[in-house]
């Protein structure tokens, strides 16, 4: 990055080209047979018949899907009328999902903006202190998390011996609790891309528009966020699909009443339900629902490239 | 100038934000490591400072099996990262230094594909392959699905790394007669290291904190650091368990630090 252009040297050339197919086999190798095959191997498992206490019996089968969408009554006899049943755990999960992407918007976006306009020397320790609790464990984060605002917590003491609360709040076990929890495992997942977006962003344009009188919310609300919308929505995108499928925050900041699509799958194979079949089955509907998402998100991402020339 | 400029810019509240987000993402950290010195039993009272806890990880009755666990994460966080960025310096290469080529995108698709997917699908697809191909579960599983898993977190500072350096170092090599392989290894690699570095201690940090996966991929009575602090938590929080998170939040910390400073380090200077 720095000095490259200046000296006429150029990073992306073809100088090993001879050798690529080579240099990148291991990773193909170890990505198809670790990630492809057995994102291939699920979709297989989705439509077999599921074995008792776990694995399955190679028989194909459509009762995973049927059992996901279709409600046949006490003794399975009936015809299919609509399951609410999962269908409202994959909502319950869209929209704890997109609650916690507007908590991550709203505090990551001024966050952001400040980090981008502070001295560019300092930008880097910004965004470095932004960044460290993402590194750190994402169990041990929960955890902590859990530990702070609990009933008897610290947080709960510090409100009460300050003489703001007479009870505790009740936080764990609450829907805002999860909310919560995925905004502290996500943020800077939203923090950099609109950092990024912010720091190229050409502020003489701000300028202009304040010397036609606009007003600083205006300029905001007209200039800059239309040019900063690309990050805005990466931003978005990257903290809503990693919560929509998450475990650890619904499992142990919400509590049995919040269940998500990550817990209803974990119990297919850790928990008692042990229905593989079926696990697969609501794992390809998350991924399907992810890789859509992402194709419209790189659809709008090249569009936009395009735009800027 | 500096100072119109600077009022255009500032918007009244951002900074408090800032500073709120930041007590947010601290807080639960600080209150955990602060009350793992916490000498009384119970969580709720705060009786003084004491290492107790801390001993109690090494020699209580929990120790062995927080041992075993310290031992199979680290082992199979140094194995998973070394291969990881190995896997990934070499894709690297032939993404950045290989010229245009049909697949390139592919490829990189293909390396990012564990960011995209969910990691709680990624733990489901793993595990069933692993039980249609008869493969036990074990040290062994965690291991490979750690591989996979890393290879974005490598392959991002390094080929970051390498965009950042200029072929003509490689060239000037070249001219005067090294064969490519030489330029390689002689030239571009040692240029390469803070980014090789870098890649390392994320893929590090990213296997030694993984809980979903691992979690689905281990064997019956295998445990990493994670997955036993799981199982601890789930029976409640002991002040035990916020000791050895502390130490776990001391190494990952650490390591972050390390790899933000070797990765500021310029040395084609």
């Amino acid at each position: 990055m720095a000095g490259g252009a200046a000296s006429g040297g150029s990073a992306n050339t073809d100088t090993y080209k001879e050798a690529r197919t080579w240099l990148l086999l291991p990773a193909w190798v170890t990505l198809s047979i670790l990630v492809l095959a057995p994102v291939g191997m699920m979709l297989v498992y989705s439509f077999l018949t599921k074995e008792f206490r776990g694995g399955v019996v190679w028989e194909f089968s459509f009762a995973a899907y049927d059992q996901f969408f279709c409600d046949r009554g006490l003794f399975g006899d009936e015809p299919c009328a609509i399951e609410w049943t999962y269908v409202t755990i994959f909502w319950r999960s869209i929209w704890q999902a997109a609650a916690a992407t507007l908590l991550s918007l709203a505090i990551g976006f001024p966050t952001a903006y400040f980090i981008a306009t502070r001295p560019e020397r300092m930008r880097p320790v910004w965004v470095f202190l932004i960044t460290i609790p993402y590194w750190v464990n994402l169990l041990i984060r929960t955890v902590s998390m859990k530990f702070l605002l609990r009933d008897q917590g610290p947080l709960n003491d510090a409100l009460i011996g300050m003489g703001l609360i007479d009870s505790p709040l009740h936080i764990v076990n609450t829907n805002f609790a999860v909310q919560l929890g995925l905004f502290y495992s996500y943020l800077p997942f939203m923090v950099l891309p609109i950092y990024a977006a912010v720091e190229r962003y050409n502020f003489s344009l701000s300028e202009a528009a304040a010397d036609l009188y606009a007003s600083k919310f205006t300029t905001l609300r007209r200039i800059l966020l239309p040019a900063v919308k690309p990050g805005v929505i990466a931003g978005c995108i990257l903290v809503f699909v990693p919560s929509m499928g998450s475990f650890l925050a619904p499992d142990l900041l919400g509590g049995a009443k919040n269940f998500m699509i990550g817990s209803l799958i974990e119990e297919q194979f850790k928990g008692n339900a042990g229905n593989w079949p079926f696990g697969a089955a609501a794992s390809m509907i998350l991924l399907t629902m992810v890789l859509i998402l992402l194709m419209l998100f790189a659809r709008q991402q090249a569009k936009a490239e395009k735009a800027e020339g | 100038m500096a100072s119109k400029q600077f009022d255009i810019k500032s918007y009244t509240g951002f900074k408090s934000i800032t500073l709120l987000c930041l007590a947010v993402l601290y807080a639960p950290l600080l209150v955990v490591t602060i009350y793992s010195f916490n000498a009384s039993q119970s969580l709720t009272n705060w009786e003084g400072l004491s290492l107790r806890w801390y001993a109690d990880v090494f020699t209580g009755p929990e120790s062995a099996k927080f041992k075993s666990a310290a031992w199979n994460s680290f082992v199979i966080a140094i194995i998973a990262a070394t291969l990881a960025t190995t896997i990934a310096t070499l894709a690297a290469t032939a993404m950045v230094r290989g010229g245009k080529f049909r697949l390139r995108t592919v490829s990189f698709g293909l390396i990012s594909l564990p960011l995209m997917v969910p990691e709680i699908v990624t733990a489901v697809a793993t595990l069933i392959f692993f039980n249609a191909i008869g493969f036990d579960r074990g040290v062994m599983t965690i291991l490979l699905a750690h591989i996979a898993f890393c290879i974005p977190f490598a392959y991002l500072p390094i080929s970051a790394r390498m965009q950042g350096i200029e072929d003509s170092y490689e060239q000037a090599a070249l001219d005067l007669y090294a064969t490519k392989r030489q330029a390689f290894t002689r030239i571009l690699l040692p240029l390469m290291m803070p980014g090789i570095i870098s890649g390392f201690l994320l893929a590090f940090i990213v296997s030694l904190d993984d809980f979903i996966i691992t979690n689905f991929v281990k064997g019956a009575g295998v445990e990493t650091l994670p997955t036993a602090i799981f199982g601890s938590v789930k029976q409640g929080i002991k002040p035990n368990i916020m000791a050895i998170s502390t130490m776990l939040l001391g190494v990952s910390v650490v390591m972050v630090t390390i790899s933000y400073l070797v990765g500021k380090s310029d040395n084609t200077k």
